[in-house]
């Protein structure tokens, strides 16, 4: 039936194999819906209106109201000390154990090092933040910002991770072999050739890393204690206590903070892929 | 770096990957390992567990004591579980639906434009998750977005009432995990040989044909992978049945959440999490099996 519809007597335009009419409207409809929610949420936060869904007038006085709310520049700095630890520890970590796991060959242990890498992944967000709460109670370490930093480094291991590997396994080993066959020693080898070649890959694990745990909400809200809310943290507590235009001012800023991160890890990883093709 | 390392390749391996075994091993599997016990366990009502072997936080899945101290049939959490289950499964149909044409319209087109594409999904995959649900409720709650035109222009004239049910609960699941879903089986589409229709359509192959006879089955695996990523996470879920099921719709991870916040049952709370992650087990196993068998496939 749907190929009478192309016939050419149908004098409609005659589809190429393997297109389907409605496709291309299909995928608007698909990032209209995808977007649509954001665009709504960016909207009312410049409503002047204190009920979010009553619009009465544009205004910009929600994003001074909470520039100046103490409680979330408060949040905002516990969120950036968070993501700085732990993009930092895990990025390291990620990267030695990408080396091993992409450079080492063949290995008794490569499979199990694999799956406990992305162990995080695959357990349930929900299940990670409970076993952490259970764990951090049980040996009794209440560090305040320290057990949020701890269970941070744990699930952001596996988005460094990812990147680096694969622009390893996408790395040509001629040039540290010259290196080597021309007297450098290893380290000058690892510190002149094989960490410049992959900082595009270091620097978008580090960027995944950061953008995960600036969004991370259930597990910080599981492990973290008083004194060390985090900004999504503080954003659910707004969210219960009542919908202002306030909380789509914060959002949309941590939003755009977040696109912005992510916008600029595609274009650097988009322009290592072109210089590897030519 | 040459001096202090150590040369045996074996021992240099194991260095490299002593800090992600420190740092998973025990923030995450050893605390897994706690939590399974402590699911074995009775619970403490300040908080904690009282370190005596009991299987109750299981049988407290489907019995519940009555006064007289005899074990009675009581369904209330296994509806909470069929209704996480139930909700899940439809979110990843849902998502199946939306997103398989949509993964097929980009391997469609030319290179750079495919990378666009990959890009405006994954985007809203990076941003943050209570906020993407929060904008839900500025959409489906009480003179929202869509009310509020309807009512305005007299087509309804009382709330439709759409917040706080499973039906957006659904959407709100099916939203957040969408890019999941459009990702590996765009992953598996990449690789189809285009030559292979053009075969099938010489052989007088319909369009529908070639859709469900070749497309399809070669998508598979990225269509199994899409689904176990998002049916996971959404039985996992807590941030959707809170706020847009108004935290009285429970599923299984707000009922996790509720059994540690408020409700002071570590064992009980455990043992759902066990539960939850038997399930992931399962579903893995199940794809390792597919992927095994697949190999095997391609080899003979």
């Amino acid at each position: 039936m749907s190929d009478q519809l192309t016939r050419p007597s149908s004098k409609r335009k005659i589809l190429p194999v393997g297109h389907y009419r409605g496709l291309g409207l299909w995928n608007a409809a698909f990032l209209i819906f995808l977007y649509m929610p954001i665009a709504v949420l960016i909207f009312y936060s410049f409503n002047d209106n204190r009920m979010v869904m009553i619009w009465s007038g544009f205004s910009i006085d929600w994003y001074i109201k909470a520039f100046n709310n103490v409680a979330i520049q408060d949040a905002v700095l516990n969120s950036l000390i968070v993501a700085f630890f732990a993009t930092v520890i895990s990025t390291a970590i990620a990267t030695i154990g990408a080396l091993v796991l992409a450079r080492g060959g063949n290995f008794r242990g490569k499979t199990m090092s694999l799956g406990l890498i992305t162990l995080p992944l695959m357990v349930p967000e929900i299940v990670t933040a409970v076993a952490m709460l259970i764990f951090f109670a049980a040996i009794g370490i209440n560090w305040g910002l320290g057990n949020v930093i701890i269970a941070h480094v744990t699930f952001c291991i596996p988005f460094a991770f990812m990147p680096i590997r694969a622009r390893l396994e996408g790395m040509d080993t001629s040039m540290e072999q010259a290196s080597r066959d021309l007297y450098a020693s290893e380290w000058e080898t690892f510190r002149y050739i094989t960490v410049p070649l992959l900082m595009p890959g270091i620097i978008a694990g580090a960027m995944l890393a950061f953008v995960i745990s600036m969004d991370d909400f259930i597990i910080t809200l599981m492990v973290s204690g008083a004194g060390s809310t985090t900004l999504p943290v503080y954003i659910y507590s707004m969210i219960r206590r009542g919908l202002t235009p306030e909380i789509n001012a914060v959002s949309t800023l941590l939003l755009l903070f977040s696109i912005t991160i992510v916008t600029a890890y595609w274009i650097v990883s988009n322009k290592t892929r072109t210089e590897t093709v030519h | 770096m040459s001096s202090w390392l150590p040369t045996n390749p074996s021992s240099r391996r194991w260095l490299g990957l002593a800090p992600t075994y420190l740092v998973i091993g025990i923030f995450m599997l050893i605390p897994m390992i706690i939590m399974g016990t402590y699911s074995f366990m009775e619970a403490n009502p300040y908080g904690g567990v009282k370190p005596v072997f009991s299987t109750a936080a299981y049988l407290q899945l489907a019995w519940e004591y009555d006064l007289d101290g005899t074990l009675v049939f009581n369904p209330g959490y296994l509806k909470i579980i069929w209704r996480s289950i139930g909700l899940s499964t439809m979110a990843t149909v849902i998502c199946l639906i939306f997103g398989f044409p949509v993964a097929y319209y980009i391997t469609l087109q030319p290179e750079n434009r495919r990378n666009f594409y990959i890009y405006l999904i994954t985007i809203p995959f990076w941003t943050n998750l209570l906020i993407r649900t929060f904008a839900w409720i500025i959409i489906l709650g009480r003179n929202g977005v869509i009310e509020l035109p309807l009512l305005s222009l007299g087509i309804i004239d009382k709330s439709l009432r759409m917040m706080y049910s499973d039906g957006a609960i659904a959407i709100g699941l099916t939203y957040s995990y969408l890019p999941l879903m459009v990702l590996p089986i765009y992953a598996s589409l990449e690789k189809l040989d285009f030559r292979l229709l053009e075969a099938a359509s010489d052989l007088y192959s319909s369009r529908l044909e070639i859709m469900t006879k070749i497309v399809i089955p070669l998508s598979k695996p990225g269509i199994i992978a899409g689904c176990i990523l998002v049916f996971i996470p959404c039985l996992g879920a807590f941030i959707a049945p809170n706020l847009l099921g108004g935290g009285k719709k429970l599923m299984l991870g707000s009922l996790v959440q509720f059994q540690f916040a408020s409700a002071r049952n570590w064992p009980f709370g455990s043992a759902l999490s066990m539960l939850m992650l038997a399930v992931v087990v399962m579903a893995l196993i199940f794809y390792a099996r597919g992927a095994k068998k697949r190999a095997a496939g391609a080899e003979s």
